[in-house]
């Protein structure tokens, strides 16, 4: 007889991580799915930044294939994650997370995968009551209805508290070896990841994507007011995972590196912006998102000296490189403190 | 006389994680056992993920060179049978 397979979704959390592990441990063969839709948070997007160096420089959910010795396919979604993003049917959290329409999607994803390569049955970390708005007994069948997936689901980790699925009905895996994991309390989870000897895991405050975050969702309206729609292009939204971004016109951004390996990666877009080098002292590269007249380019100039080492100097020196246009030197005065308005940080 | 294998190369440059990671995933479906791809990124996670997604998958890593803020990871494709149980 051919061996039982499942697709298991893994996040590069701790339930994840332990829902494959119970499956694999009755003899399933298991390959991991991910799916990365752009605002996916990764310990090493901060380790751009040379300051967060110390940080495990990894992706957990190939951490977690690996620890787990199974496969792992990553799917780009970023191009239909979109509508996920724009017209939630049941609407956002708390920010502009839109967290059940996404577990909809992504389990509807793991599930046609799953059926496209010949696997049985699919799984995922999901816990009754572990979060607010995906993750509750009276949502959980909606993930289970809108995906498709129906009872090709099965979460092992709260598998008893509900009712048996395909795998469970055909013997796939032994529902008394499940379990009946409840509400918000990680110490059911820390006992099991004990007992399967994982002293290291992965627990993301907030989460693992960046739309649960205050500050990035605030970013990302500034983008859609600016821009006036609601598009996005992959560049756009890796943007705002990385440096300070300021508005002092409503006409333009300046984003600018906060130290050196942030620099290093605003760098890689100097062709497609307007961008300015403090010449004078260390500081950070500012890119110009927007259009900016010449006032606009010496008042960011000022802007970008204010957080370079030159900050209270009287002069600094700043390169302007306009987009697809010429190059020049300013000497400008630092903005101080006093006049850089909190309005102006997105 | 040997013959020098050139390696396919793929640029992944810019990209943050796991995006080199997914490029090189795409590009090894298309490729066959014992093909060489050097992947050229500029993101330090990729120094850490495509060597991560290599040993899950059965592929070998030939070499990681560095230096201008990229990295070149160039790898060998293995059999798809890593992990099979």
């Amino acid at each position: 007889m051919a061996k039982v397979k499942a697709v298991a979704l893994i996040s590069g959390g701790l339930d994840s991580l332990l829902a494959a592990r119970v499956v694999l441990g009755q003899g399933v063969h298991v390959e991991g799915i991910n799916f990365f839709t752009g605002f996916c948070v990764e310990g090493h997007t901060h380790a751009i930044r040379k300051r967060d160096s110390e940080k495990p420089k990894r992706n957990n959910a190939l951490w977690v294939a690996e620890q787990l010795g199974i496969k792992l396919h990553i799917i780009d979604v970023v191009e239909e994650y979109k509508d996920v993003l724009l017209n939630p049917k049941h609407g956002y959290g708390a920010n502009l997370n839109p967290c059940l329409d996404c577990k909809g999607f992504m389990v509807r994803k793991a599930d046609e995968w799953a059926q496209a390569h010949g696997f049985d049955f699919l799984l995922s970390g999901e816990v009754i009551g572990q979060r607010p708005m995906s993750q509750r007994r009276d949502t959980m069948p909606v993930v289970a209805r809108e995906s498709g997936a129906g009872e090709r689901l099965l979460r092992p980790l709260c598998a008893k508290l509900l009712p048996p699925t395909l795998a469970e009905t055909r013997g796939w895996v032994d529902r008394e070896q499940l379990h009946g994991f409840s509400g918000r309390s990680r110490k059911p989870q820390m006992a099991l990841a004990e007992q399967y000897g994982f002293t290291e895991y992965a627990q993301p405050a907030g989460g693992c994507c960046f739309l649960t975050n205050r500050e990035y969702s605030s970013k990302l309206t500034d983008l859609w007011r600016a821009q006036g729609n609601r598009e996005y292009e992959l560049d756009d939204i890796l943007l705002l995972k990385v440096g300070r971004h300021l508005r002092p016109r409503s006409n333009f951004k300046l984003i600018l590196g906060r130290e050196e390996g942030e620099n290093n990666y605003l760098r890689g877009y100097c062709k497609q912006f307007t961008h300015l080098h403090i010449l004078s002292h260390h500081g950070p590269l500012g890119l110009i998102d927007g259009s900016a007249n010449h006032d606009d380019l010496l008042l960011a100039a000022r802007l970008a000296a204010r957080f370079c080492q030159g900050r209270d100097a009287e002069q600094v020196e700043v390169e302007v490189h306009e987009h697809e246009g010429e190059s020049w030197t300013t000497m400008v005065r630092p903005m101080p403190a006093s006049e850089v308005l909190r309005e102006w940080y997105v | 006389m040997t013959t020098q294998i050139v390696p396919e190369q793929l640029d992944a440059r810019r990209l943050l994680c796991p995006l080199p990671v997914i490029r090189t995933q795409d590009r090894v479906v298309e490729m066959r056992a014992g093909d060489i791809l050097a992947v050229c990124c500029s993101d330090p996670g990729a120094r850490y993920d495509i060597p991560a997604w290599c040993r899950i998958n059965g592929h070998k890593i030939l070499e990681i060179s560095e230096g201008n803020y990229e990295f070149t990871i160039t790898l060998e494709v293995g059999e798809d049978d890593a992990f099979d149980s």
